[in-house]
This record gives structure tokens, C-alpha cells and sequence, in this order.
């Protein structure tokens, strides 16, 4: 691969991770433990919020987080042909 | 049958089923004993990731702990996942492109350092052998209290049963054996949740009943919970945090960066076939973690609001829990409590002589909860009741057959033995691979390294187990040393040898070893140098929690801060990478080309 090319793989690259991480961030961090007392003032079912997101929905979130990055790197992969196979 | 027979006969066939994976996955090379010969599927590493994470403390203590701590349990279960997403993204498909046995190796190839390769060596052997002394200790414990054996021989049969598949089989026995023993930790896990929750909410469900409704009411479950445990005088089960809300930001960030930095997990992807395999199966690893970790906040919560309606039927009732007649009579008591009692798990004492049992927290703050207790003649809390109890004792809480109990102990040994056999691999690979071929003996032949990491493997399990007979006193600093150990050396190393060019070898090594130093003096002020009694010195830096208000639990993090920014500032001072590690660095970059895992 020639250097330009490589050099815009990697900023796809870390353009995604970047988007992934502010997710991470905000469900966890944010919704999780920032937020929480804010956010216990919603229901979710009988499920305080903020409670919600700290003890199931930022899990699911990650779970959901990993093969969407999973997906996308395999595009970025293919559009820049470094992928296996 | 009963119920002790019960329990040899499903322990005796789990164990069986191991030793017959171990005889069919036998180690044939290196490639075998160090990476399962690097054709893992996705899915099949994924499920025996998540067993190699899922420890004794996961299965066994983790619900409790939330039990007792409520939301402030929080910082486990996100700490404890969310590493995953790190792991996925930031470290394991750039690792597996990098092609080599151990995390060590790649410290001190992408360093051009043996000096690195040995600083991470020592963090591996330091966070390891921490870590194996809990799954060992956890292995004693469940065959002390199911099958009648003292704790001691409990964990001479461990160790031989794991000396069966991790000598022989090296990582592709343990990998097979992991697996069957995630499929009996989670059906362990879960039918006894499943019950629980259609028991009170009418939800199969575990994580849809948590938000449920109690069963024939319009209350949500943990708005009674909520209910009873302030108006007995406990804080707040949906609100109340680990400490401050700076300390649960650290803590759950301490526990993220630890996960990801764990050498015993990050080597479980150098056994899948290709890079994007990498990804992918760190995301069916947190699928089968998750299955566990969702159920856990469940049972923490039923089973908490099931002991307090066992022993007040002003829960059930919604009526006065301070009436007289609410506390059940110490003669009504269930039959489950009696057998905790043997086991001292469970501890009731009747302190105001009315033959009935008042479970509140006498040490409350709140003077309305004192008038209260004052006024119905109560003289302090009269149960005592430890959080391990919550899974161990929630198959009889919940009044399912025996084979369910049987099914909880072979359980939990499952986790526990998964777990130590895991790091027992990362340990002796560390020593096989990285010392005596990496730096004492380079020309040591496939079969001789071979060789040396089986007697490796066996004295490690050797160690492992004299540990766990003779428990060291930061056994119980688990938490604080192994975490914080990987997240303040291993995981910034890493992170900046892939995602930094220049990173050089003057600048990780800095780095590691600052970040460990903080971190170990923090830890060593509040519990003591290398955890010796007496040897705190809490004064020094102020008082327990002194940096802002953090407890040494979530110090790694800090420590990864201290890391980062020193490795920077050296090496902006030295001179960079040289041009073909430059190269190196690209190379593991893109996914192409990516080989099976090699020794050299």
C-alpha cells in the first residue's frame, strides 16, 4: 500500500474508534454514573433510569458497540484492500 | 437421592467430561501449547474467553457484593465489561496481526528491549499469581462447603485435575475444557436466577424482572426494594454510590483498563485464525460474559428483598414493618437458614429476647429509623448475613430441587477452575517463552521449549496451590493489585507501542515503571507493604482515599495517567523509535498478511 493510502486507512480508522469511544463514554460514564441521579428521575419500566443504564443497558451497549466496530472495520478493510483473503 | 449424593455425582461427571477433553486435546507443539495452534473459532474463543474471565469471585461473590452495596455495585459489573470494548478496539486485532506467543514479546519487540520484555514479564508474573491464589482459595471453599471435604484437600484435587489438562494440553486443553466449564457455570448460574425472578415477578426473565412488577401488584420490584431496605434503616439500594461519584468514575475506569491489560485475556485472541476474527470475538466473548453479568444485578436485588421477606411478612404484606408480629418467630425460621448457620455464613442472635428476629441496620444515621426501632423494643440488628450466601444459598432460598444445588457447586468450581488455568498458561508461557527461550536460552530447540513450558505449567500449578494453602495477605488484595497492576504497566504499553510510532524504548520503560510505582505506593499505603499487616502508612500521603477521595481499588487508573504522560515526556527528550520498528508498527496495523501466531 502506498504511504497516502495507509495514512487514510489509519485516520478511518481512528475516526471510527473515536465514534465508538464517545458511545462507550456516554452510556457508561455519562448515563451510568454522571447522569444517574438526573436520570433516576425517568422509569424505564420499574427500572430507574440511571440505574438501568448502570446495571444492564450500558452492557448491551458495549456488546452492540463491538461487532458494529467489528462491521466497520471490515469495510474500512476492503475499501482500502488490506483485507485477509 | 440425597442431596450429598446428589452433589458427588454431578461434580464427578463435570470432572470426568474435563479429563476427557484433556485426553482427546493433547499438545503436540509449541504453537499448540502456547495458542491452541491459532485455529480458535470466534465464537468457540468467545465462549472460552468468557469462562477464563469468569472467576470464582464473578460466580460466587459478585452478587453479593451488589446486594450489599446496590448501585454502588456498579462499578463491578461496568468495570468488568466495558474492558472489552477497549480490548476489541484498541489492543487485540493489532496484537494477533503482530503474529507472537505472549504479551511480554510483543513489549519487547516493539521496544527493541529486553529490559521492557522483562519490566512486563514481572507486571504479568506480579498481576498472575495474585489472581490464581483467589481461584485457588475459591476451589477449596466450594468443596469445603458442598461435598464435606476439608478446603485443604479441595484444593489438592484441583490442582490435579488441572495439572490433567493444563501439562498435557496447554492452551488447546484449557481452551476445550473452558468451554464445557462456561456451559455448566452458566446453566449453574442461571436457572437458579430464572426461578427467582418467576417467583416474585412472574418474569423468566432475570433482567426483564428486575424492572418487573412484584408478582399480583402494581409495584415495580425495586421501588419496594427501595422502600423497605430505607425504611429499615439502609441506604438507598437504586442510588446510593461506591464512595464518592469521582470514585465510582475511577474505580469503573481502573477496572476497564485493568481488564483490557490482563495478559491471561488478551492472549486468548492470539488463538483465532485472522485479525477480523480478533474483533468479532471479542464481542462473543462479552455476549457470554454479559449473559452472567445482566443476571447478577438481578439476583443481587431479589434475593436481597427474598431475605428480608423471609424474615419480615410486613414485605409481602406491605404493612408496618415495625409491627410486633411482622418479624417471623425464630422457631418459623426456614430450614435453609439452620444449614447457613453451620457453615457461619449466616448468623442470628436474639438480642432483645422476643423469639423473633429483626433484620434492620442498627448503625443508621437516621433518627427516624431510630425512634422506630426504639419504639417496637428492638435492641439491634439480629442477622448477620455474608454475601456469598446470595448464589450459594439462592438454589434452597428459592426451594429448587437438589440437582440445581449440585448443579451450583459444579458450578462454581467450574469458574474457579477455568479461571486459574488460564493464568496458570499466561504464567508458565511467560517463563517458558519469554525467560528461558527469550533471554537465558535463544537456541533452545521447539521441543525442548515444548518441554520446558509443561515443567513450567506444573511448578506453577505447584506454587499456585502451596499459595492457596498458605494464603499470603494480598490474596485479599486482589482487586486493587492485579487490576491496578495491569492497568497502570501493561495496558499503556501496549496501547502506545500500537498506536504511537515514535513511542521508544526509554519512554515505555519510564512509563511502566512509573505508573506501577504510584500505583503500588498508593495500594501499599492504605494495605501495606506487599500487603505485610502493620506496614501501612497512611499518614505519609494524608489519610485513607487522600487523593481525591479515591480508594487504592481505583487508583490503576490513575496510575495509567502517570504512565502515559511520562512516557511521553521521555520520549520526547530520547531518540525515536528507529525506522524499521517505525515499520514494524505500520505492518501490525493493517490486517493483511497476518500468519498463524510464531515463536520467534
Amino acid at each position: 500500500m502506498e504511504n497516502g493510502n495507509k495514512d487514510a486507512y489509519w485516520k478511518a480508522t481512528l475516526g471510527l474508534l473515536t465514534k465508538v469511544l464517545i458511545i462507550w463514554f456516554i452510556v457508561s460514564y455519562g448515563a451510568g454514573i454522571l447522569l444517574a441521579p438526573a436520570l433516576n428521575n425517568i422509569h424505564l419500566g420499574g427500572y430507574p433510569l440511571g440505574f438501568f443504564f448502570a446495571q444492564q443497558g450500558s452492557i448491551y451497549v458495549f456488546i452492540a458497540l463491538i461487532f458494529w466496530y467489528a462491521k466497520k472495520m471490515g469495510d474500512i478493510d476492503r475499501e482500502f484492500d488490506v483485507h485477509e483473503d | 437421592m440425597e442431596l450429598q449424593t446428589t452433589i458427588y455425582l454431578v461434580v464427578g461427571l463435570s470432572f470426568a467430561l474435563y479429563i476427557g477433553i484433556a485426553i482427546w486435546a493433547r499438545a503436540g507443539s509449541t504453537s499448540d501449547f502456547y495458542v491452541a495452534g491459532g485455529g480458535v473459532h470466534p465464537v468457540t474463543n468467545g465462549m472460552a474467553t468468557a469462562a477464563d474471565w469468569m472467576s470464582a469471585a464473578s460466580f460466587i461473590s459478585m452478587a453479593g457484593l451488589i446486594s450489599n452495596m446496590g448501585y454502588g455495585g456498579t462499578v463491578f459489573l461496568m468495570g468488568w465489561t466495558g474492558g472489552y470494548v477497549l480490548l476489541a478496539m484498541l489492543l487485540a486485532p493489532y496484537l494477533r496481526k503482530f503474529g507472537k506467543f505472549t504479551v511480554p514479546q510483543f513489549i519487547g519487540d516493539r521496544f527493541y528491549s529486553q529490559g521492557a520484555r522483562t519490566v512486563a514479564v514481572i507486571c504479568l508474573l506480579l498481576a498472575s499469581i495474585t489472581y490464581v491464589i483467589g481461584q485457588m482459595t475459591g476451589v477449596g471453599v466450594a468443596f469445603s462447603r458442598f461435598l464435606g471435604v476439608s478446603a485443604d484437600a479441595g484444593i489438592y484435587i484441583g490442582m490435579a485435575i488441572v495439572f490433567v489438562y493444563a501439562v498435557f494440553g496447554g492452551m488447546k486443553g484449557i481452551t476445550y475444557t473452558q468451554i464445557a466449564q462456561y456451559l455448566v457455570l452458566i446453566f449453574a448460574y442461571t436457572i437458579p436466577a430464572i426461578f427467582i425472578s418467576l417467583h416474585l415477578t412472574g418474569n423468566p426473565f432475570p433482567q426483564l424482572g428486575l424492572g418487573g412488577d412484584l408478582v399480583g401488584t402494581n409495584t415495580p420490584l425495586l421501588e419496594r426494594l427501595d422502600t423497605v431496605v430505607t425504611e429499615l434503616g439502609f441506604s438507598e439500594y437504586t442510588t446510593t454510590p461506591a464512595g464518592s461519584m469521582l470514585n465510582t468514575f475511577f474505580y469503573t475506569l481502573s477496572l476497564m483498563i485493568g481488564t483490557a491489560g490482563l495478559p491471561h485475556v488478551i492472549v486468548r485472541f492470539f488463538t483465532v485464525p485472522k485479525v477480523s476474527d480478533a474483533r468479532s470475538s471479542a464481542g462473543w466473548a462479552l455476549v457470554f460474559i454479559a449473559i452472567l453479568y445482566t443476571t447478577a444485578p438481578a439476583v443481587a436485588a431479589m434475593a436481597k428483598l427474598n431475605i428480608h421477606r423471609t424474615v419480615n411478612t410486613a414485605v409481602q404484606a406491605q404493612g408496618d414493618l415495625y409491627a410486633p408480629e411482622a418479624s417471623i418467630r425464630a422457631e418459623d425460621r426456614p430450614d435453609w437458614m439452620h444449614r447457613w448457620e453451620v457453615t457461619g455464613l449466616l448468623k442470628f442472635e436474639d438480642k432483645n429476647g422476643d423469639g423473633r428476629i429483626q433484620y434492620y441496620n442498627d448503625k443508621t444515621t437516621n433518627p427516624e429509623v431510630q425512634k422506630r426501632a426504639e419504639a417496637a423494643g428492638w435492641k439491634g440488628n439480629e442477622l448477620s448475613v455474608n454475601a456469598d450466601i446470595i448464589v450459594l444459598a439462592n438454589p434452597e432460598i428459592a426451594m429448587l430441587p437438589n440437582w440445581v444445588i449440585a448443579l451450583v457447586a459444579a458450578g462454581g468450581l467450574a469458574a474457579a477452575l477455568s479461571t486459574a488455568a488460564g493464568l496458570l498458561l499466561a504464567i508458565s508461557s511467560a517463563i517458558s517463552h519469554d525467560l528461558v527461550k527469550g533471554v537465558f536460552m535463544p537456541d533452545i530447540s521447539e521441543k525442548g521449549e515444548l518441554m520446558a513450558g509443561k515443567i513450567a505449567m506444573a511448578g506453577a500449578i505447584v506454587l499456585a496451590g502451596w499459595l492457596g494453602l498458605n494464603p499470603p495477605g494480598f490474596a485479599a488484595g486482589t482487586v486493587a493489585l492485579a487490576f491496578g497492576i495491569a492497568a497502570s504497566s501493561l495496558f499503556p504499553a501496549i496501547m502506545m507501542g500500537i498506536f504511537s510510532k515514535k513511542m521508544n524504548k526509554a519512554g515505555a520503560v519510564a512509563g511502566m515503571l512509573a505508573g506501577l510505582f504510584v500505583t503500588l505506593f498508593y495500594v501499599f499505603a492504605h494495605k501495606g507493604i506487599l500487603f505485610i499487616k502493620g506496614t501501612d502508612y497512611l499518614d505519609l500521603i494524608g489519610g485513607a482515599n487522600s487523593f481525591f477521595g479515591i480508594s487504592p481499588e481505583g487508583f490503576g487508573a490513575v496510575g495509567a495517567i502517570v504512565n502515559f504522560v511520562v512516557a511521553y515526556a521521555v520520549s520526547k527528550m530520547s531518540a525515536e523509535a528507529p525506522a524499521e520498528i517505525q515499520q514494524m508498527v505500520e505492518s501490525i496495523r493493517t490486517p493483511r498478511g497476518a500468519g498463524a501466531a510464531v515463536g520467534h
